[in-house]
């Protein structure tokens, strides 16, 4: 398989929130700003190299009728060992994206990644493919929050340019869907002409 | 690749258990690692949030106070410059944040007016309630009296402009000002 291909999958041809619509409770709730969207998708990212890793290593060794628990193990440990690590030896960092560690575990991008990747192909393919795809979520989720953070908050990444108060139901739920929806238009469209 | 392993039942009970197995192993291995530098964090957070609400001092006598109707001690942190009061830190909570426990540091002079204000813990909506560490939100408490400046948020006939769509929180975080004021009030100074 052709890895730059597999890597760059994830952006827009597969993009896990876009076009998958997978892992829709962690973006809906965490893209109230770009920071927060960049954080959770990182975070992801690395979570999500992990157990792709993991999980490709031992897929030899677990019975098909009990991969889920096995997997959902691999990966809540994976994000427990991130979460003390980060509250030890990062604690600014731990600081931002603390609430966002233990969502980690619920989002289904990283179970969906494992079953339908990372248990039926090699070690670096699985890794080539958590990493595209974990970036993909970042790029969405960062995406999502710089536009309801724009016009919601008047700001992208903290940095205030419109003074005021903003149309505040952007940062709000309703926002979330709303703005989604449009992104997943868009999406459409682009993958329509290429 | 490697023949998949059948889905025997003694196959799915070694394989499950071997991988919990090893899961919890390596997580209490972690957690063992960790927990010093994360005891070390908690303190020096504490520490550099009594040193940011109390005004100057050289030595401080901490103390809890652990009151019959609260779920949580109060730690009060009374700051000495020369042997004389300067101040106390008073750690205190509030348990009716959108998401349960908040904690904050208060700062109150030695005339109870408040000084600075530290959030030390919330779980607040993100980018709604997490505006309490704002100076936005807090500077409004600095300088005030509770005695004289209603600790509530204005839809309550308070004098506290609660954030925009966060008014739980707003209310929470006046709850526990509000605590730290009565404790500091009637255990301060002893």
């Amino acid at each position: 398989m052709n890895q730059w291909k597999n890597f760059t999958k994830g952006f827009i041809k597969e993009s896990p929130t876009l076009v998958l619509l997978l892992g829709m409770c962690p973006t809906l709730g965490v893209s109230t700003s770009a920071m927060n969207g960049l954080g959770m998708g990182l975070a992801t990212t690395f979570v999500l190299v992990m157990s792709n890793l993991c999980i490709s290593a031992i897929k030899s060794l677990t019975p098909d009728k009990v991969r889920i628990p096995i997997f959902i193990v691999v990966i809540a440990a994976f994000v427990t060992i991130v979460d003390l690590f980060m509250a030890g030896y990062a604690p600014g960092l731990h600081k931002q994206l603390g609430i966002f560690i233990p969502l980690i575990v619920v989002n289904c991008i990283v179970l969906g990644r494992a079953e339908a990747f990372a248990s039926r192909n090699n070690i670096v393919s699985s890794i080539i493919d958590g990493a595209g795809m974990g970036l993909g979520f970042t790029l969405s989720l960062t995406t999502l929050g710089c536009i309801r953070e724009l016009l919601g908050n008047g700001s992208i990444f903290g940095f205030k340019f419109i003074p005021g108060d903003a149309i505040l139901i952007f940062i709000l739920q309703p926002g979330a869907f709303l703005t989604l929806g449009f992104l997943i238009a868009l999406v459409n469209r682009l993958k329509k002409t290429t | 690749m490697a023949k998949k392993t059948e889905s025997t039942f003694i196959n799915m009970f070694l394989s499950l258990f071997i991988f919990t197995g090893v899961a919890s192993f390596a997580l209490a291995g972690v957690y063992n690692i960790t927990k010093e530098p994360i005891a070390k964090v908690e303190k020096l957070k504490k520490e550099n949030a009594i040193k940011e609400v109390i005004p100057e001092f050289d030595t401080i006598v901490t103390r809890e106070v652990a009151l019959p109707d609260q779920v949580r001690p109060i730690a009060i942190s009374e700051g000495y410059m020369d042997g004389i009061p300067a101040g106390a830190a008073v750690q205190t909570f509030s348990m009716k944040g959108y998401s349960g426990l908040i904690e904050l540091m208060v700062g109150f002079d030695t005339a109870f007016c408040i000084t600075r204000i530290e959030v030390l813990q919330q779980k607040e909506t993100p980018g709604l309630g997490t505006k309490m560490e704002t100076p936005e939100f807090k500077e409004q408490f600095f300088g005030k009296n509770p005695a004289e400046f209603r600790l509530k948020v204005k839809k309550d006939g308070g004098d506290v402009d609660a954030i925009t769509a966060a008014t739980i929180s707003s209310r929470a975080f006046c709850d526990a000002v509000q605590r730290a004021y009565d404790t500091y009030k009637k255990e301060g100074g002893k």
